[in-house]
């Protein structure tokens, strides 16, 4: 299963290196990361997303609180949860045909051409990770030349929070 | 505010943290702080020959103390060579401070002379790291590095700094920090209430109980709970290889180490008891040998202070994350206001059948080894006469092969930290500077190493290291000719193929190589020349003595796991199994 996590760290020196060296230390992967420094700057975000197990995730959380520089760790998964992705992608589309596809393909995700030259077109999209899926799926025939995803953050429904 | 530079504020920091003494080594980006060194008199520097020497001896001190050891080391192969002392301190969660020198900031990352990223290279195998990169910012680290190596579950904690960070000329405010708080880090203390509860009643109705403890009680100094605790409900306590001496080695209840050389009973006792009820251990795969088979019939207790190593490897009933002592005190005192009383009855059947096992099996019945005769000296024999000229009394510090074994079994730790080795990493090399390290907190004790000749030749050169610093260590030198404990494997599992287990006539002459170093050397051959030279070893208080004993080559450790059963499958001799 799919597993968010969330962490809030420590903006040092050496903590990002800590939690990534966790999971190659422990055998676990990482599918996707992402991290900036949170409003209050001695504060980074982390969320990372990975595959696992109830008693996996339950380990991995433990390790990662486990870190002196981590202040709090969140499974998002266990809970209602909001995530979203950004994607970056360039297609090809130098036909009359495929640019009014494709434009007709963006406006059904939702998303923003944001770049476009005589062959091609720069997509901007965001959404879960199953949409970014679909739509890489959609226009894929038309010729892809580059795909740029920054990965999952996500955050808790409701009035929960995670903060230091 | 007095203005100090970068390399006297770090050894005024030492100071008023409580450090005494550093074991180290210098070199370039190190010499502004050995040149802080030698302009005080507070910190005492012991120069060791090898940086892993001075990790494990720092890493001796803390294991027979409980304070936190402290080691400094150059950049680069300083650096790297202190690896394995920090490896070994990790997964024995010792608390120690490791300083390294560091290359020039305006250096880093342009493959210096001398550059290893330090803090990179030993991420795995610390519990914390710091790179100072301002003489402002060192006061404060030192004291945060040793709270976190001090607190929660112990280990060592990395400090470098690079060589312009301690530059004498250049003097800032010394301002320590008396009260360390980091809101990243609070270490917990006490277990969930309910769920020591819950403990508290399993073990009041418990028919079958065992007490399985580990390093966790010693570290805590939390010993003397434990003996309360198990006098009270009158179970049967069995000690890791780190737990040794965390429960009375003489005591009746005290059924021997477990695990892959554990004793019959204690190994039998926990694969059919109905409670475990685990102390500061994590369930090893050197205590549980295969997990599926492991103690099929237990409700588990669980108490440990690092909560991920409660269910890592065998899933907790009753989990309880929490200080050893803290737990252990809540325990003692739930019991006495129980309503519950044990079951006396079905306790003293367990007895019983354990006394059964014991009398069956145990490591002292008659069959468990061949004696020593005249000619031959078994290594059993040694360790037997090494407790009875010593009175049980000794700081034991080991090596790793049969040799640790057969100390772990055959000498009985009474106390907490009289027995010091290497049992999570297993560190051949470990024994000889950690003896030093432990002769160092206690002159007045006998520290004995016992060694093997494989292993003392990986830390040798600190024999150097006791002459300089006067520590006169007993070495206790259980020569088989052989990488005895690879040799044993060989003869079960390899049809005796010694593939670079032996030495073909090449070990030094230990005599005259303690000699060479200005200590005295001893060749033993004969088992009715064992007492005597033993006794005249120890009489010598004030000096380093070598004792190559030479003993029957053949010899193996038993009981012993066989590979993929359960916890009772063992072998208890060349031919006997369970
Ligand atoms: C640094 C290191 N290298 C290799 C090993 C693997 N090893 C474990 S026991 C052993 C043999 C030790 O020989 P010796 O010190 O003579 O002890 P004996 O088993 O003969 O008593 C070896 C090579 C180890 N534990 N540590
Ligand atoms: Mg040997």
């Amino acid at each position: 299963m799919k597993r968010i996590i969330s962490i809030l760290m420590e903006n040092e020196f050496g903590a990002l290196s800590r939690v990534v060296g966790l999971f190659s230390q422990r055998g676990y992967n990482i599918d996707t990361l992402t991290v900036a420094p949170t409003d209050d700057e001695t504060l980074s975000r982390l969320t990372l997303t990975t595959q696992g197990d109830t008693q996996m995730a339950e380990q991995i959380v433990k390790q990662l609180h486990k870190l002196i520089d981590t202040i709090k760790v969140v499974d998002l998964t266990e809970g209602a949860h909001i995530e979203r992705e950004l994607m970056l992608v360039k297609v090809k589309a130098s036909e009359n045909d495929s640019r009014t596809e494709l434009k007709s393909c963006v406006e059904i995700f939702r998303g923003h051409i944001i770049d476009v030259t005589p062959s091609t077109y720069t997509v901007q999209l965001a959404g879960d990770t199953e949409k970014l899926d679909a739509f890489v799926e959609a226009v894929s025939h038309m010729g892809i030349m580059e795909v740029v995803r920054s990965g999952v953050s996500g955050i808790s429904r409701g009035d929960k929070f995670v903060c230091a | 505010m007095e203005h100090l530079s970068g390399g006297d504020i770090l050894i005024r920091a030492l100071k008023d943290v409580g450090v005494k003494h550093v074991w180290g080594y210098p070199g370039g980006a190190a010499l502004h702080i050995y040149d802080a060194i030698y302009r005080q008199e507070d910190v005492v520097h012991l120069l060791v020959r090898h940086e892993q020497a001075a990790v494990h001896a720092a890493d001796g001190f803390s294991r027979a103390t409980g304070e936190v050891g402290t080691a400094l080391v150059t950049s680069g192969p300083g650096a790297t060579n202190a690896i394995t002392g920090i490896a070994t301190a990790y997964m024995d969660s010792i608390p120690l401070v490791i300083i390294s020198g560091q290359v020039p900031s305006s250096k880093i990352g342009q493959d210096a002379f001398q550059e290893t990223d330090m803090v990179g290279v030993s991420r795995p195998i610390v519990k914390h790291s710091f790179l100072v990169t301002r003489a402002e910012d060192i006061a404060a680290t030192i004291a945060k590095a040793y709270y976190i190596a001090a607190t929660g579950r112990p280990g060592p904690v990395v400090v470098d700094i690079p060589k312009d960070v301690t530059e004498p000329n250049y003097k800032v405010p010394y301002d320590f920090p008396h009260e360390v708080k980091m809101r990243s880090y609070q270490p917990s203390e006490k277990g969930h209430r309910g769920q020591i509860k819950r403990a508290v009643k399993a073990l009041l109705q418990a028919k079958r109980p065992v007490i399985y403890t580990g390093g966790g009680i010693v570290i805590d100094n939390a010993a003397e709970h434990l003996i309360a605790v198990a006098r009270k409900l009158n179970f049967p306590v069995t000690n890791t290889l780190m737990g040794l001496g965390g429960y009375p080695g003489t005591d009746r209840q005290f059924i021997g180490m477990l695990g892959m050389h554990g004793t019959f009973e204690a190994n039998t006792a926990m694969h059919h008891a109905d409670v475990i009820f685990a102390v500061g251990a994590r369930f090893d795969d050197r205590v549980t040998n295969e997990l599926e088979k492991f103690c099929p019939m237990a409700t588990i207790i669980h108490v440990d202070i690092d909560p991920t190593s409660v269910s890592k490897n065998v899933e907790a009933d009753i989990p309880i994350v929490g200080t050893c002592t803290s737990v252990l005190k809540e325990v003692l005192s739930l019991i006495e206001q129980s309503d519950i009383s044990p079951d006396t009855d079905a306790i003293s059947d367990w007895w019983k059948q354990i006394d059964e096992w014991r009398a069956k099996h145990g490591l002292y019945t008659a069959s468990r080894y061949e004696e020593s005769s005249g000619e031959t000296i078994k290594p059993q024999d040694v360790i037997k006469m090494l407790y009875k000229i010593t009175d049980g009394k000794a700081i034991i510090t080991s090596d790793v092969g049969q040799h640790q074994m057969f100390a772990a079994q055959y000498y009985l730790f009474d106390h907490p930290r009289q027995w010091i080795n290497s049992g999570g990493l297993g560190t051949m090399g470990f024994g000889l500077p950690s003896a030093m390290g432990a002769k160092l907190a206690f002159p007045d004790t006998d520290v004995a190493c016992v060694t093997g000749e494989g292993s003392i030749q990986m830390c040798i050169q600190e024999l150097s290291a006791c002459t300089q610093h006067n520590l006169p260590v007993k070495i206790i030198n259980l020569n088989n000719s052989a990488l005895g404990m690879v040799r044993q494997w060989q003869d079960m599992q390899y049809n005796s193929r010694y593939s670079q287990s032996v030495y073909e006539e090449s070990l030094p002459d230990f005599v005259a190589l303690a000699e060479a170093y200005g200590h005295v050397g001893m060749k033993i051959t004969k088992f009715n020349e064992l007492e005597d030279k033993m006794r005249e070893c120890f009489a010598m208080k004030d000096r380093t003595v070598f004792m190559d004993i030479c003993i029957d080559r053949s010899e193996h450790v038993y009981p012993m796991h066989m590979p993929g059963g359960s916890m009772r499958d063992l072998w208890l001799s060349k031919t006997e199994r369970t």
